[in-house]
């Protein structure tokens, strides 16, 4: 398959739109000046993720994308940066002076996994894309043959409520115990 | 459509989220980065499940269990960084040098 015929698929069109939001909007959300505009972008950045995910026919796990990280994660993150930076302007020292290994790092990370995945599928096509995943079968499995996964899931998720509670809250200090002791 | 299309974007997404984590100091941006790491898995699984076409969507359950454990993961972090910020008044790795020697 040469360059041209991947151009003439329309729906390479709409991948090639949503894989440059999200490169766009990842590379914004490591390099942004502004913490709360990082943490913006990261909503664009898993837009685009869940947009590719219907692409790839997976609906039920976008819109669980745009549930829990859009809706829950994301707006955690800014709760997060709102503690712990009151003043949330620009701040020049975010990063380290030190980019070179890690931009070096990454790049090399970024050319062996694209050769990787070149060398080992190289044009093969994705025939299954327009046929919708049946949410039953999804439901049948999830509660089927991966039901222990499942229930050691929702006891991590347990566990962390139960944890962040315990690690976020704020103990007493022995001067104020006694003054809860006392009155 | 091709599978190493998405497989490329993955990467892209995951190299980012490696730059990220090695050059930010505010423990927030380091979650941050973290979580473009965990999509850019998400991204895979689900591309690799299109591909294959398993017959109990296997790709697509263990995204979702990614999903899962990466907001209990952002539940602890933050509580963590939180955690770190109201002892030491600060959310910079660079100022946590306690345990170095």
């Amino acid at each position: 398959m040469t360059l041209g015929d991947w151009i003439s698929q329309p729906v390479n069109w709409v991948f090639s739109a949503l894989g440059l939001a999200v490169v766009f909007s990842g590379f914004r959300v490591v390099t942004a000046k502004n913490v709360v505009h990082a943490a913006l972008y990261l909503v664009g950045a898993l837009a685009g993720t869940a947009g590719l995910f219907l692409l790839l026919s997976a609906e039920f796990v976008a819109w669980s994308l745009v549930l829990v990280y859009i809706g829950a994660v994301v707006v955690l993150f800014l709760f997060g940066i709102m503690i712990t930076r009151a003043p949330t302007g620009l701040d020049p020292a975010l990063d380290t002076n030190r980019k070179l290994v890690p931009g070096v790092l990454a790049a090399a990370v970024f050319a062996l996994m694209t050769w990787a995945a070149f060398d080992a599928f190289g044009v093969e096509q994705i025939t299954s894309a327009g046929v919708a995943t049946d949410n039953a079968l999804l439901g049948e499995s999830l509660l089927g043959r991966f039901v222990i996964p499942f229930e050691v899931v929702s006891f991590v998720l347990l566990g962390a409520l139960i944890g962040g509670i315990t690690i976020a809250r704020r103990d007493l200090t022995p001067v104020e115990e006694e003054e809860r002791a006392a009155v | 459509m091709t599978l190493t299309q998405f497989l490329v974007i993955g990467a892209a997404l995951f190299a980012l989220g490696v730059y990220g984590l090695l050059v930010r100091r505010n423990l927030v941006l380091i979650l941050l980065s973290v979580e473009l790491m965990l999509a850019a898995v998400n991204i895979n699984l689900v591309a690799f499940e299109a591909f294959l076409v398993t017959t109990q969507a296997i790709g697509q359950v263990f995204a979702i269990f990614v999903i899962t454990v990466a907001a209990a993961e952002v539940g602890i972090g933050l509580a963590i960084v939180l955690m770190i910020f109201r002892n030491r008044r600060s959310a910079n790795v660079d100022d946590l040098s306690l345990m170095r020697w």
